[in-house]
């Protein structure tokens, strides 16, 4: 009798046309016609995007990531967390954008061999083995080009000979010999601001959500102390695992030995309880009138409380409803377009000049006859702020312990629009 | 130079070259043959056929052509065993080099290969591995153990594996720890009474200590281990639950839940009068919220959890409601879960920020969406009574925009609003006729008509109306033609002068043209109604119906209970038991809750579920639990379905009723015990009213039955007396009620063992219980009793006593109480006065205790002693109360508050009959 298999039983990769370019297999191998039931969700949902993450199937379920277009779609057999299912595939696209840069079919298909052995690495009969970047990278060299080369002319191998020192030892996360001659560690702190602003410009919920991102490049073992001006407005946050958390509940200091490169220290979440700042504000007049075939389009943005900050790279995306045939509009700066298949309107708007708002105005042409359209578009915008964090956190010292040398430190700060939308 | 190379093929044919590289002498070209192999593996090319060859390489000393080899044979092994046994050597070889690398390679990659054979050879290496020096071999070896189990669990119970494997929890390396428990828990799973996670304080401690250092995936494995511990006491309980809260801050939101399962679950242990109960709620918040700021996919999981931990503790999230609140580019089945908690969190606090974004949603795109707003829409009116108007209100909005599907939704909603609040929402019937024509789904017509028939009085044209949707009948479908046929015998029944054409059209449509059997009986009763007794069919066709409940989506508190201990699986995102759909999955062993130790608690209810916080009121039902779409409609029916049995030949045939001469023993025993439990457990004992006739002699030919119910050990007892006054012996006694306001039904057969002869006297006491179908009766405690002997069957009502409703646990919480009482609106507050009444304050409460009816605090004004008390009744209802003594003064003041005032009349006869017996 076949027992039940425990946790990832197999996993596929499928494109966004539907073809299943690899296949994994960690127990016994899964016949491929199981993804004909990922097919039919695909093909019932509307949107890539729409597809849900489980679908059950008479003997398996399957369990599915959609990342840069490609779905990474886990079989599994019998009861097993979803989330740990979904965390390990994300940690899967991660490991590959690390290796080979970008995570696309090309670049899977270009290194075949290598994403075998890491899937190898990172899952023994259904458990994972090696998830952490640093300690692949020991067991699983990162293909270069300069290493392809070689290899190819020397023979060696990109597989490490050596069990990785950090494997095992209190710091998993960071191997030991670690050596450079500049040594510098940037944190960036960076946050992404949600919101829903109501037809009449109030704010129905705003959050943040703020990571900070470490390139850490120091020799040896160093511990780094990080601690804030206004520790306070992290009441919900989530650690890489380097950070000692006692130290955070009782000093609200950050204390860890960091991995070796880039990795994120920490996230974190403001929430709209808290008041959040909007920093830029739309004036918008869409109008259809029953019975005629034009409509009305007018927009301008503004800053708002931007700290003095400039709000650069903004973009203005909308989808028009159905009956909308064609746009004739002038922006003021940028280029707009409209695309009458999709019916997406794009305002690529650049900088925003507190004493010259831009604006976006003309009409719109609708289908003669029909109806005036029922729905609203909303209004999505991104938006950039160099040399601020919304939320106002700012780091108050970062110190070094248990090396001799002095790092170079640098710390940036960045604001962006996240699901930041405007509802007419 | 990448590997897309791999992926050529010449015109010989690929297996044939392949096979001549991997012959080669060189080795670079041996290995890159079998990179070429396992690209075609990789996109699922059958390359077995090479097997013996790539065998062939496997004895090397380079690593990476090693590893190479060994993911072929994992792959292929299974198919050709044979082959795959000239692997063992070099395996075993393998299993002894000195590099660590090496020999955890070689174990991992044997206990993959599902060959008995290999199996066999595993057993030794296997042994050595799980003793191993290094660590990272160890812990290799210990899923290993779970890998040999899935082939031959035999083998590893005789081997003595499973005794090395729980040795390793207590190992020094933290990562040995972590893979030791989560083979065990594999194992554990396909034997499930095996005692293989034997947790214990000592094990716990352990497991605890290595959750702080092992990986992410060990966290998760350490953490779903805990949540099958049961702590002995809330002291325990607490300390495990401080120190799993910091996981809560975890990145990895698998950790992040399982966490929350563990805090989930003990924290039910821990009494709630502690501080660290509040931190723990406190601290909750945050990680749920984080989690929805994840990945869709993460959010859609942990929504569906959110989901079930808003029903068990909506105190957790009651702030959070707009983090739920939907953004446009939302994937659709993030929207569709998001509504449904915003639902569940909607209170009077939230609800016009609710209903402004529900209104916003139905303007959307997505049809599925839309509707599903619409339909929140109209539960925010029937859950939260002070929003109702402006539901409607907003209702009627969407209906004049006259996109078809939510006008339809918007028309099904209306029709439950109507139900929830009768005689308060018509003057919008006018717009809703209006779009008639529009309805083309069937639960929308249906809900339509129901709508005509029900105000057909207040609808000039009803006839009309009704009439038009008739001409089609035949095309209908079954609900529809269901809910016309009704809707017009009500329109007959309220103008029975213009009518009386249609009716008989609809009702020879329904018994001589359909073939639908549900449609001809109820075709037939009402014809036959109509034409015995027009009155009856008045009384039954319009009798009062009874309220729809609150929320009808709740998931049932047992199922949540279990599904709670199974935060963050498939069976929390399914929302069904684990048990339920999960192939293989045998003799699943059903989780429970941890019941809450008693330290310093003995004044608390134990009802756990309706003990939650200040909201306990709030999730409990209101007085009938709703019966799904249909009842207004079957309601018509189900009273004559009911009488009509009673009358004759089905009375032998109700599966309660056992014929009285079988002696049955147990039954027996059970009557006496319950009578025995009638002295003990009650100090002060419940009142019981005097027994009165409730069947004279001359009614039921010779028999007489006169009694009266009592209480007694928390079981409901009806007392009877039956007297025989007639000339022959009676023998055959069964009982049924019909249904009533409690749902008071016979627990048992009425326990009449001997035939009673002439001028003999009979006492008999009969449990009820109070889950039998539920009916509103008027007065509300009126039950209507039919008994059978070997003569006849005989009918009378009597009223029973609500006191004998009140349960056990119906002390409420001080806090609760009071955020009860101010919550509950004031026009549910009736006043009484109760007259001559010489008991003190005091005396007055014990006397009540007595009866179930629990003094929580009192308070001195002026002279006047201030009671407040509350009442839990059988059903879950809770009636507050506020009684008024001022010394000297015979009279009393008592104020009720209830959600459902109806039963405030009731209670008030109940405090009155104790305090003057």
């Amino acid at each position: 009798m076949q027992l039940p298999a425990k946790m990832i039983h197999s996993l596929f990769l499928v494109n966004s046309s539907g073809d299943i370019f690899l296949e994994k297999h960690w127990k016994s191998v899964v016949s491929r016609s199981v993804c004909d039931y990922f097919f039919e969700a695909q093909e019932r949902a509307s949107e890539p995007e729409n597809v849900p993450p489980v679908i059950p199937t008479p003997h398996h379920y399957l369990i599915s990531v959609l990342r840069h277009r490609i779905y990474f779609v886990a079989v599994i057999q019998s009861e097993v967390p979803p989330l740990f299912v979904i965390e390990f595939l994300h940690r899967v696209v991660d490991t590959f954008q690390d290796y080979f840069g970008v995570c696309t079919e090309a670049a899977i298909k270009d290194n075949v061999v290598v994403v075998y052995e890491l899937l190898e690495e990172m899952l023994d009969n259904g458990f994972p083995l090696a998830t952490e970047s640093n300690i692949l990278k020991e067991l699983i060299k990162p293909p270069t080009i300069l290493r392809t080369v070689v290899n190819t002319i020397t023979g060696s191998t990109n597989v490490g000979e050596q069990l990785p020192t950090g494997q095992l030892s209190v710091v998993p996360w960071r191997r030991t010999g670690v050596k450079y001659t500049n040594n510098e560690a940037y944190f960036d702190v960076v946050e992404e601001i949600d919101a829903i602003i109501d037809k009449s410009g109030s704010t129905i919920t705003a959050e943040i959500q703020g990571v900070i991102d470490a390139c850490v490049k120091l020799t040896g073992m160093p511990d780094l102390t990080l601690s804030f001006m206004n520790p306070r407005l992290l009441d919900d946050v989530s650690f890489h695992p380097c950070v000692r958390f006692k130290r955070w509940e009782a000093e609200r200091i950050l204390s860890f030995i960091p991995p070796d490169g880039n990795f994120r220290l920490l996230s974190y979440h403001v929430s709209c309880q808290n008041l959040v700042a909007i920093p830029v504000y739309v004036k918008h007049n869409i109008t259809f009138r029953e019975g005629s075939s034009q409509g009305r389009f007018e927009l301008t943005l503004g800053p708002k409380q931007t700290m003095g900050k400039g709000l650069e790279a903004v973009l203005i995306s909308s989808q028009l409803p159905r009956g909308v045939l064609n746009t004739n509009l002038n922006p003021s700066q940028g280029t707009y377009n409209f695309d009458p298949v999709t019916k997406l309107l794009s305002w690529d708007v650049g900088k925003i000049n507190p004493q010259k708002l831009p604006s976006l105005k003309g009409s719109m042409s609708l289908q003669a006859g029909a109806s005036k359209p029922d729905e609203n578009p909303t209004i999505n915008i991104q938006f950039k702020i160099q040399q601020s964090a919304l939320s106002g956190l700012k780091v108050n010292r970062l110190d070094m312990y248990g090396e001799k040398y002095k790092p170079f430190k640098g710390i940036k700060y960045m604001t962006k629009a996240g699901k930041f939308q405007v509802r007419t | 130079m990448t590997d897309s190379k791999y992926f050529t093929t010449t015109k010989k044919g690929e297996i044939f070259e392949l096979k001549a590289e991997l012959n080669s002498d060189k080795k670079e070209k041996k290995k890159e043959a079998v990179k070429k192999v396992i690209a075609s593996m990789t996109v699922g090319k059958d390359v077995s056929a090479l097997f013996p060859d790539v065998v062939n390489c496997m004895q090397t000393d380079n690593l990476e052509l090693k590893k190479l080899v060994y993911l072929y044979l994992m792959n292929y092994a299974k198919s050709q065993p044979d082959m795959a046994i000239m692997a063992v050597n070099t395996f075993v070889k393998d299993c002894e080099d000195p590099n660590p690398l090496i020999r955890a390679l070689a174990v991992r990659t044997m206990g993959c290969i599902r060959v008995d054979k290999i199996t066999e050879y595993l057993c030794e290496p296997l042994r050595k591995c799980l003793k191993d020096e290094d660590p990272y071999v160890r812990k290799t070896a210990a899923v290993c153990v779970a890998k040999l189990h899935d082939i031959n669990a035999q083998l590893v119970e005789d081997q003595g594996f499973l005794d090395t494997l729980k040795d390793l929890i207590s190992d020094s390396n933290p990562m040995v720890v972590a893979n030791a428990v989560a083979a065990l828990s594999e194992i554990a799973e396909s034997h499930p009474n095996s005692n293989l996670l034997d947790l214990n304080p000592q094990s716990i401690n352990k497991l605890l200590t290595a959750l702080n250092e092992c990986t992410e995936w060990g966290q998760i494995f350490i953490l779903d281990c805990l949540a099958n511990y049961t702590p002995r006491d809330d002291r325990e309980s607490q300390s495990i639950c401080e120190r799993v809260t910091p996981r809560l801050s975890h990145a990895n939101s698998a950790v992040v839940l399982s966490a929350v399962k563990v805090l989930m679950k003990f924290m039910e242990m821990l009494p709630k009068d502690l501080d660290y109960y509040g931190t723990l709620l406190k601290k909750l918040a945050p990680p749920l919220v984080t989690l929805l700021s994840a990945e869709p996919e993460l959010q859609y999981v942990a929504l569906r959890n959110i989901n079930l931990i808003v029903q068990k503790r909506p105190e957790i999230l009651k702030h959070e409601m707009k983090v739920f609140f939907v953004k446009y580019n939302d994937p659709i089945y993030v929207k569709l879960e998001k509504l449904d908690i915003m639902i569940r969190l909607a209170s009077q606090a939230n609800i016009a920020q609710v209903l402004a974004e529900l209104k916003e949603y139905a303007t959307e795109v997505d049809v599925d969406f839309v509707r599903k707003a619409v339909r929140a829409i109209g539960r925010c009116a029937i859950k939260v009574e002070q929003s109702a108007e402006r539901c409607v209100s907003t209702l009627l909005d969407l209906i004049q925009t006259k996109v078809n599907y939510v006008v339809q939704e918007a028309i099904v909603v209306i029709k439950d609003i109507f139900r929830k609040y009768p005689n308060k929402y018509e003057s919008v019937i006018a717009t809703l006729c209006e779009n008639l024509d529009s309805l083309d789904e069937p639960e929308a017509r249906a809900a339509m008509i129901w709508i005509v028939g029900e105000y057909a009085e207040r609808i000039d044209n009803a006839d009309e109306l009704l009439e038009s949707f008739l001409e089609g009948f035949h095309d209908e479908s079954t609900q529809v033609q269901l809910q016309l046929l009704t809707a017009i015998v009500k329109l007959f029944l309220k103008k029975p002068t213009e009518t009386q054409e249609l009716v008989q059209q609809v009702l020879s449509l329904a018994t001589q043209d359909s073939d639908n059997p549900d449609l001809r009986d109820r075709g037939y009763i009402y014809w036959r109604l109509l034409s015995t007794d027009p009155v009856a069919a008045k009384e039954v066709v319009l009798a009062e119906k009874p309220l729809i409940s609150e929320e009808t989506d709740l998931i049932e508190p047992t199922l949540l209970e279990e599904l709670i201990c199974h935060i963050g699986t498939l069976a929390s995102v399914y929302h069904k038991p684990p048990s339920a759909f999960v192939e293989g999955s045998r003799g699943v062993m059903h989780k429970r809750l941890p019941a809450r130790t008693g330290s310093g608690e003995g004044t608390e209810c134990p009802d756990v579920g309706n003990a939650a916080g200040g909201s306990a009121p709030e999730a409990a039902p209101s007085i009938i639990p709703s019966q799904g779409d249909l009842l207004g409609d079957l309601l018509n029916l189900d009273l004559p379905a009911v009488l009509l049995p009673l009358m004759g030949a089905g009375f032998g045939a109700a599966p309660a009723v056992m014929p009285a001469s079988l002696n049955a023993p147990v039954g027996g025993g059970l009557g006496d015990l319950f009578d025995l439990g009638g002295g003990v457990g009650m100090p002060m004992g419940a009142y019981i009213p005097p027994k009165t006739v409730w069947l004279p002699a001359m009614k039921a030919k010779g028999l007489e039955i006169s009694g009266t119910f009592a209480r007694r050990a928390g079981v409901i007892q009806m007392e009877l007396v039956l007297t025989n006054k007639a000339m022959s012996v009676m023998t055959d006694f069964a009982i049924q009620f019909n249904r009533n306001s409690f749902g008071l039904a016979p627990a048992g057969p009425l326990q009449v063992l001997t035939p009673l002869g002439p001028n003999q006297t009979i006492e008999v006491s009969l449990p009820l219980s109070t889950v039998g179908p539920v009916m509103k009766m008027d007065p509300l405690n009126n039950l209507q009793v039919a008994v059978k002997n070997n003569i006849d069957v005989f009918y009378f009502s009597c009223q029973y006593p609500i006191s004998m409703l009140f349960v056990e646990d119906g002390k409420m919480e001080r806090q609760v109480f009071l955020a009860t009482w101010k919550d509950i609106p004031n026009d549910n507050e009736s006043q009484f006065q109760i007259q001559d009444c010489h008991l003190n304050s005091e005396a007055a409460s014990n006397k009540l205790q007595g009866s179930n009816i629990f003094t929580i605090a009192k308070r001195t004004v002026e002279g006047q002693d201030m009671l407040y008390m509350s009442i839990k009744l059988s059903n879950g209802i809770w009636v507050l109360a506020e009684l008024k003594v001022q010394a000297g003064n015979p009279n009393y003041t008592i104020s009720l508050k209830c959600r459902a005032p109806e039963v405030s009349q009731c209670v008030f006869q109940c405090y009155e009959a104790v305090l003057k017996n």
